[in-house]
């Protein structure tokens, strides 16, 4: 019995790009851009919507039938807000830096894979507008772009709220931009490729496990095979999108509104907050394309010989999409606000050596896997890392004892002088147990009844 | 290079959208002159605005970006070498080591000298 009853057809690799003439594309890149639009509407009305039901409210109601024209109302009210341009600012670079900061969020999106080859118009063309030998790459380097947008905002405002967040914000981005950029190593360990159709494919198929007459078919998706990876992913892309619980720059208890302090409720604050919005649907496209099997088909669907061709994948990517972009707001609605020394701590002495790890670890099975020849080599080497990791744990642990035990004689020491000399310490410090006086009618009150 | 081609009309899209929206911005509102609504926000008090050039910033966020720098590069190196795995076998996973045994020599220094602590 085969519980895998559909043969994967094969996606779309590089080779098929690059083909489309420019009318293709340009219709692609226009569908793009306003499924993005429209996904930023939709999605500040579900992330409204589904926060206020996780805290008992309502939630917008009015604005349309569910509020579902509530950020079209929004989007209205911020067109008709005067248009500030406060005095300090330096006026260029406050203008231009929302520009800078919504751009590349949108360029991201070029390389995600919507579907497999169909047919548009007479023309045979993959949904996807375009492919990159280094396409993930590309997705890095827009994330990076970005970061200008947020620093020359805050730059720019030259008020000490907007500078702090712009600075905080831009740290907090490329630190966990690193932690993101090693958890990718995984994928493409086991894909070989950096294109993301490519990666795509290579999660069609996971092969099967025959067992008592049962060929079960085994997880193809790089979320099963790369569980660290993943959730090394889903933490940095809470960071670097600066939501809750890493959302610092805009900690309004003490940053005000960060880098957009300065931004009055103007088109250019609703700008920033679409750039925003993007790059949270960015980083769920680009977790959805490496870790959950981009467009195909989830197991149960995928038995269904039409799961994977055609224009129904193109579903199964935005039911994957919505059920992301829920997490986000879920994590939003359990989780507190952490201190930024705990993120820069987190982000750097935490993720990056996990990930570090994770990746020689993958990579130590894979070359296991590959070469037969070669194990003695791998499994000399290995011992000859772990032994090594484990000496320079040993000897840590040895001095952090040491210091440890030197510390407390330390304080040990400094406690006798103390009650032996209670002045010693250089304040006048009456002696633990001199006898207090109360006073001469001294009367035993209960605490916390005046 | 026609693979670049779609991403280029993508960005004039996005970026004739961003630049038509900054630029109905001051049309379409009001304009009502205030002299406590052109200063900068700082809940009330009298602002203090940050010097022409930027100003003063914490030294912390420029050793974070150097950090930043050394180790974005390390990941580019990490890049084509998972790519090309497969092909270059235990060799390229010996290498790997090597490199990032030293890339963790100066990750502990930096570790060690408290460039990664934030007080």
């Amino acid at each position: 019995m085969n519980l895998m009853l559909a043969p994967v057809p094969a996606g779309p690799s590089l080779a098929d790009f690059g083909k489309d003439p420019l009318w293709i594309s340009i219709i692609k890149a226009v569908f793009i851009f306003v499924f993005l639009l429209l996904s930023v509407m939709f999605g500040v009305w579900m992330e409204r919507k589904l926060i206020s039901r996780m805290q008992n409210r309502y939630g917008p109601n009015r604005a349309g039938k569910f509020g579902l024209l509530q950020s079209v109302a929004d989007a209205v009210k911020m067109g008709l807000k005067e248009d500030l341009l406060p005095r300090t600012v330096d006026k260029v670079l406050y203008t231009v830096a929302p520009i800078i900061l919504v751009v590349p969020a949108f360029m991201a999106f070029s390389i995600i894979p919507f579907g497999p080859m169909v047919s548009m118009f007479g023309v045979e063309t993959p949904l996807q507008l375009t492919d990159l030998p280094v396409a993930v790459l590309f997705v890095l380097a827009m994330a990076s772009i970005g970061v200008y947008g947020i620093v020359l905002m805050g730059w720019s405002s030259r008020s000490p709220y907007a500078v702090l967040g712009g600075l905080r914000s831009s740290a907090q981005v490329v630190s966990y931009e690193i932690a993101m950029g090693l958890s990718f190593v995984g994928v493409f360990l086991f894909a070989g490729t950096l294109s993301t159709s490519e990666i795509v494919a290579a999660q069609a198929d996971g092969g099967t496990w025959e067992i008592a007459g049962l060929s079960i078919p085994l997880p193809s998706w790089y979320v099963v095979l790369l569980i660290p990876s993943f959730l090394i992913y889903a933490i940095t892309m809470l960071g670097e999108t600066n939501r809750v619980p890493f959302d610092l720059p805009e900690g309004e208890g003490e940053l005000v509104g960060g880098y957009q302090t300065e931004y009055s409720s103007s088109l250019k604050f609703a700008l920033i907050q679409m750039g925003e919005y993007v790059n949270v649907f960015t980083v769920s496209a680009v977790s959805i394309t490496l870790f959950f099997g981009g467009w195909r088909a989830p197991w149960p669907i995928s038995m269904w010989d039409g799961a994977n061709v055609g224009w129904w994948p193109m579903l199964w990517f935005f039911i994957k999409l919505v059920l992301v972009f829920s997490c986000f707001i879920w994590v939003r609605a359990s989780l507190p606000r952490i201190r930024y020394d705990q993120l820069m701590a987190f982000g750097w002495k935490v993720l990056i050596p996990l990930n570090l790890a994770w990746i020689m670890l993958v990579a130590t099975v894979r070359a296991f896997r590959v070469e037969d020849a070669n194990r003695g080599v791998i499994f000399t080497l290995a011992a000859i890392v772990l032994i090594g990791c484990f000496g320079i744990w040993f000897r840590f642990d040895t001095v952090l004892q040491r210091r440890r035990e030197n510390r407390a004689a330390e304080v040990e020491a400094e406690f006798e002088q103390l009650r032996d000399e209670p002045e010693a310490g250089g304040f006048p410090v009456p002696p633990l147990d001199l006898p207090h006086y109360h006073g001469a009618d001294r009367k035993e009150v209960p605490s916390g009844s005046n | 290079m026609e693979l670049y081609v779609p991403i280029l009309v993508l960005a004039v899209l996005a970026a004739g959208f961003a630049v038509f929206s900054v630029a109905i911005a001051p049309i379409t509102g009001p304009r009502r002159w205030n002299r406590a609504k052109l200063d900068a926000y700082e809940c009330g008090i009298e602002p203090t605005p940050q010097p022409v050039g930027g100003g003063r910033f914490p030294l912390k966020y420029m050793i974070t970006a150097m950090l930043f720098i050394v180790f974005d590069i390390e990941i580019i190196f990490l890049y084509p070498w998972a790519v090309a795995f497969d092909q270059l076998g235990v060799f390229g996973l010996v290498e790997m080591v090597l490199f990032i045994v030293t890339v963790l020599v100066a990750y502990a220094y930096v570790w060690r000298r408290k460039g990664l602590d934030w007080d």
